[in-house]
């Protein structure tokens, strides 16, 4: 098929299929210039680090240098393609600004040390508060990027040898709804779909989902099934107008914070016009005469009020959901990030339960994450949860994993919740955690309320160690950086968001002294002499797949069981799907046939939470709700937002992503081609929004909160009106600043202006729930914002130049068989119809 | 005698009061986000409480005000102001320990107000107070366990370190 401007077309060229066939394999290529396929020296297999869907790619390696990607064509998930941040991510491994020696703080300055000193700091100030405070001084933060063997061995250091309930993954932010949204509804955290569910289904639903920019290779598998014959239908729940709602057939655009009215009069309408399985609902599910109760209260007449969103509009969707043959649906950010998060995600469970759309076939539900490894924090308990879905509440679930490590079971800490990263925030801030360990995350960047974030980061009495792989805004604030390895500098597995494990070798040693995640926590340990209780040491591995064996241990008979797994088994061939057992020796597509769930009093991860209060449930209440383990149907009012819009603050306010940036672009801003595509943060407004106020694109705007205000150009973008959007990657690590604004008054950085409220349930913090007020600062001079035009940030307005990468951008995309293709499409959106 | 209108004005007066509470338990919250969003959400359901316990007092012959007492204002900006200065420094983990222990007290108060208005509910076959004892009592008991909750989960914490 030739050569594809990947950065102009993100989704590359059409290869049509119908309904229940296999998805055709196109190979995407991209090679560093110069470099032919046949000058490589090998090729390293591995899969996608910058999002969550688990492409499966092999790395280009030549002269010691990763010069390259290849999608995998036997790979489940992909098929052998690739979406632009897996194309050209990769460069950013060998930016020249990587850090190579560790650094400690000294007069106020970040010096070069050697890792001796700077992990006998580490140490020296764990060991001093342990025996002054105990644990409770002790918090560890990580991510969704790490190897899976990494966040188990953390969880291990923190549950089994510190003895702290203070640890979390800023997983916490992109995925802890989807998890608790699953617990709530079927016991335990897993993702019931597949991605195949993709190629049976005949109506899609995505809510709060910007399928086509988070997980740009499965929009592409979407885009496929609606180029080929008996498209299914797609329905699309986002006040912005995404590539998903230009290709829906139904979009319904409401108001944000308004999710659980709009679910609820979906189910209104199902309720009401007779769509729901009465037979499965009777046999395999608790609760559902609560939800009929609810959901009564509910028309779509009243919704259509709240979410401001026309009421034909909604029945249609709810016709077109209540009458599906093979519902899939998927979740994300719009619902996670916004109030009452939990609740609304339930709600979505709910259609699929009282459908009976579980289990089979097209029949998908997949509460999606957004970043690669978030499965694995959830499912290793560096999220807080303890290892292999086990629940803290249950005595001997306890038990069983002090035995897995050979403690005592009061050394592991479950007296009460594990502690929420938000939560741990304000432990630093009131002085009780004075220890905060960051691992790959970025948190002066990506959480809520920046001012207050900087605060806490940089007091004097907080012991603040950063391991990273570039000195960070976060790090630039730190007592001690760690320099790390990277993805392809080091071996481990991870987990996509459909339950699929990947396998990651190393291709290319670290720069300079850098050492692999695993390296330095099996270091800590051992300088901590953290031992078990026959006095050998807690952490009884020092490689990765040593660390893998003993997860397999640990998993063994629960839900995510990967007994059946081995590294030589994930070698040369796809990822294969957990559970993996004996029983099941090739993976599970589907959870939940037959409608059988994992919720049995004794076996559930959670007993689940009040759906407002986020109060959990005792043992005594659940067994007695639900005795025999069936799905549970969790009914759930709606209250206002906390923050409502006003004269002084006429607008909401919504972050989000863009296609080109992952997280805060520490890596993608070094990767040339996605940097040039998405250089500068912008601002969505509506068409008749913008008219009203005399603003035209490209203007300078100041968008303010009563937390801060930030500078950027306008986009007159499809989103709907009263509302405004910046995207929440841009920080300050390539300004003067370096960590924040600098002493301007204004920053770029969304999160300045951002809330600090999250969901009581998930406690997954809420970015889409401000309140904003604009003001011009200048004229653009009739030159447009640098926004992408390919993306949710599409210009209403003709004669903005489109978003494209020129011969820097060229990827070869190859079908193996037979002629069966179509030319890209133009324009670059894909999708329109 | 039918002593029912006392009972209505007890449960009136105490789920007014427990509305207050958690309002002040909010502003005095306000640096534990968590903990202040929540309250003013749940106090929101004391307010109903009130208004539709004046609307059932009136068949009673009571004249019990519709409006939940409202402290907001003055006093509670500056309580607000207050706590997210001091809630930046140490030890405000105490006061909302105290502060949640009063909250629970009081709402478990409130809810046996309920159990004895739905008994002589059923006892007088008043099926429009025995709806409303049902529709309401099950809020008083979340409000009550979330206060349980965030005790159970924060007491550590605040004493240990």
């Amino acid at each position: 098929m030739g050569s594809v401007d990947r950065i102009a077309q993100p989704w590359g060229s059409r290869t049509p299929y119908g309904p229940g066939e296999s998805w055709p394999v196109r190979v995407d290529t991209f090679l560093a210039e110069g470099v032919r396929p046949e000058d490589v020296d090998r090729w390293v297999q591995s899969a996608s680090i910058l999002h969550s869907n688990g492409d499966g790619l092999d790395m280009a390696v030549k002269d010691g240098r990763i010069v390259g990607v290849r999608g995998r064509a036997v790979d489940r998930v992909n098929h052998g393609r690739l979406g632009p941040k897996d194309l050209f991510g990769w460069q950013a491994n060998a930016s020249p600004d990587r850090l190579t020696r560790p650094l400690v703080r000294r007069d106020g300055r970040l010096v070069e040390t050697d890792w001796d000193t700077a992990m006998g700091l580490v140490v020296d100030r764990t060991r001093d508060l342990l025996d002054e405070q105990g644990a409770s001084a002790i918090g560890f933060y990580t991510t969704g990027q790490l190897f899976l063997e990494e966040y188990y061995t953390l969880a291990l250091i923190a549950h089994g040898g510190i003895g702290t309930n203070h640890i979390d993954g800023n997983t916490r932010l992109c995925t802890a709804t989807a998890a608790e949204a699953l617990k709530e509804s079927f016991g335990s955290d897993g993702q019931p779909g597949s991605y195949t569910d993709i190629d049976h289904a005949d109506v899609i639903v995505l809510y709060g989902h910007n399928m086509a920019e988070t997980q740009t290779v499965l929009w592409t598998r979407v885009l496929d099934r609606l180029a080929g014959p008996n498209p299914p239908a797609v329905v699309c729940v986002d006040p912005r107008q995404t590539p998903v709602a230009r290709a829906a057939t139904v979009h319904l655009a409401p108001r944000p914070s308004t999710n659980v009215v709009l679910m609820n009069a979906l189910l209104h309408e199902i309720v009401a016009n007779g769509w729901v399985d009465e037979e499965y609902v009777s046999a395999h599910a608790v609760g559902f005469e609560e939800l009929r109760q609810r959901v009564e209260e509910y028309p779509p007449e009243r919704a259509a009020r709240v979410c401001d969103v026309p009421v034909e509009r909604i029945r249609e969707a709810a016709r077109l959901i209540g009458t599906a043959q093979r519902l899939l649906s998927t979740v994300l950010q719009g619902f996670y990030q916004s109030h009452q998060a939990t609740a609304a995600a339930v709600q979505v469970n709910n259609i699929h339960i009282v459908r009976g759309m579980l289990g089979r076939p097209g029949c998908g539900l997949l509460q999606m994450n957004g970043q690669p490894t978030a499965e694995n924090t959830r499912e290793c308990g560096a999220d807080g949860d303890l290892p292999a879905f086990r629940n803290w509440t249950n005595q001997r679930h306890i038990e069983e994993l002090a035995r897995i490590w050979n403690i005592d079971p009061m050394r592991i800490p479950h007296y009460s919740p594990p502690t929420n990263l938000m939560q741990m925030m304000r432990y630093a801030e009131e002085g009780s955690i004075r220890f905060l360990w960051v691992s790959c995350t970025n948190p002066a960047v990506s959480l809520p309320e920046l001012a207050r974030i900087r605060g806490i980061l940089r007091q004097e009495r907080l012991f603040l160690v950063v391991q990273d792989i570039f000195l960070s805004e976060t790090a630039q604030l730190a007592d001690v950086v760690l320099p790390a390895a990277t993805w392809g500098e080091k071996t481990g597995t991870f987990t996509n968001a459909d339950r699929t494990v990947h396998l990651s070798e190393k291709a290319v040693d670290p720069p300079g002294e850098a050492r692999p995640d695993l390296d330095i926590f099996v270091d800590y340990a051992r300088r901590l002499d953290l031992r078990d209780d026959d006095g050998q040491p807690l952490v009884g591995w020092t490689d990765p797949e040593g660390a893998f064996r003993a997860w397999q241990e640990c998993s063994a008979g629960r839900p995510c069981d990967y007994t059946g797994l081995s590294y030589a088994k994930l070698r040369g061939g796809t990822g294969i799907q957990w559970p993996c057992d004996a029983e099941h020796p090739d993976g599970t597509e589907r959870l939940y046939a037959d409608g059988k769930f994992w919720a049995a009093p004794d076996y559930c991860e959670s007993y689940g939470r009040d759906l407002v209060t986020g109060a959990p449930l005792e043992a005594t209440e659940y067994a007695a709700l639900n005795p025999s383990g069936k799905a549970v149907i969790k009914a759930a009012e709606y209250l206002p937002p906390h923050e409502l819009p006003s004269e002084e603050y006429p607008f909401q306010l919504i972050t989000g992503r863009t296609l080109y940036h992952f997280h805060t672009r520490t890596k993608t801003a070094r990767a040339p081609q996605l940097q040039a595509a998405a250089p500068e943060v912008w601002v969505e407004m509506a068409a008749t929004d913008a008219a009203d106020q005399g603003f035209a694109e490209g203007d300078l705007l100041e968008i303010a909160t009563p937390r801060g205000a930030v500078r950027a150009r306008l986009r007159v973008s499809g989103i709907r009106r009263d509302v405004l959007f910046l995207p929440f990657h841009y920080g300050y690590w390539d300004e003067p600043g370096g960590s924040g604004p600098d002493g301007r008054e204004q920053g770029r950085a969304a999160n300045e202006l951002t809330i600090t409220d999250w969901d009581p349930v998930s406690k997954q913090p809420l970015f889409k729930s401000a309140v904003a007020r604009v003001t011009r600062v200048s004229g653009g001079d009739g030159a447009p914002a640098t926004a992408p035009t390919t993306t949710g940030s599409r210009p209403v307005a003709a004669g903005v130049p489109g978003t494209a990468g020129g011969s820097a951008a060229l990827v070869d995309e190859r079908l193996p068989e037979g002629p069966r293709t179509v030319a890209a499409s133009a324009p670059a959106v894909g999708g329109d119809r | 005698m039918n002593k029912i209108d006392m009972v209505i004005r007890e449960l009136h007066r105490s789920e007014n009061k427990l509305a207050v509470d958690l309002l002040r338990l909010a502003d005095r919250h306000k640096a534990d986000h968590e903990v202040h969003h929540v309250a003013r959400d749940l106090s929101r359901w004391s307010q109903q409480h009130v208004t539709e316990l004046a609307r059932v007092g009136r068949d009673y012959g009571l004249r019990l005000d519709e409006e939940a007492r409202d402290e907001s204002g003055l006093l509670s900006t500056v309580e607000q102001k207050a706590s997210e200065l001091l809630g930046r420094h140490r030890e405000p983990g105490l006061l909302l320990l105290a502060d949640l222990r009063h909250l629970y007290r009081d709402a478990s108060g409130v809810s046996l107000d309920w159990e004895i208005l739905a008994q002589v509910a059923q006892a007088t076959r008043d099926l429009e107070l025995l709806a409303l004892a049902k529709r309401c009592h099950p809020q008083t008991l979340r409000q009550a366990r979330w206060a349980n909750a965030k005790l159970k989960e924060t007491s550590a914490q605040a004493l240990v370190s």
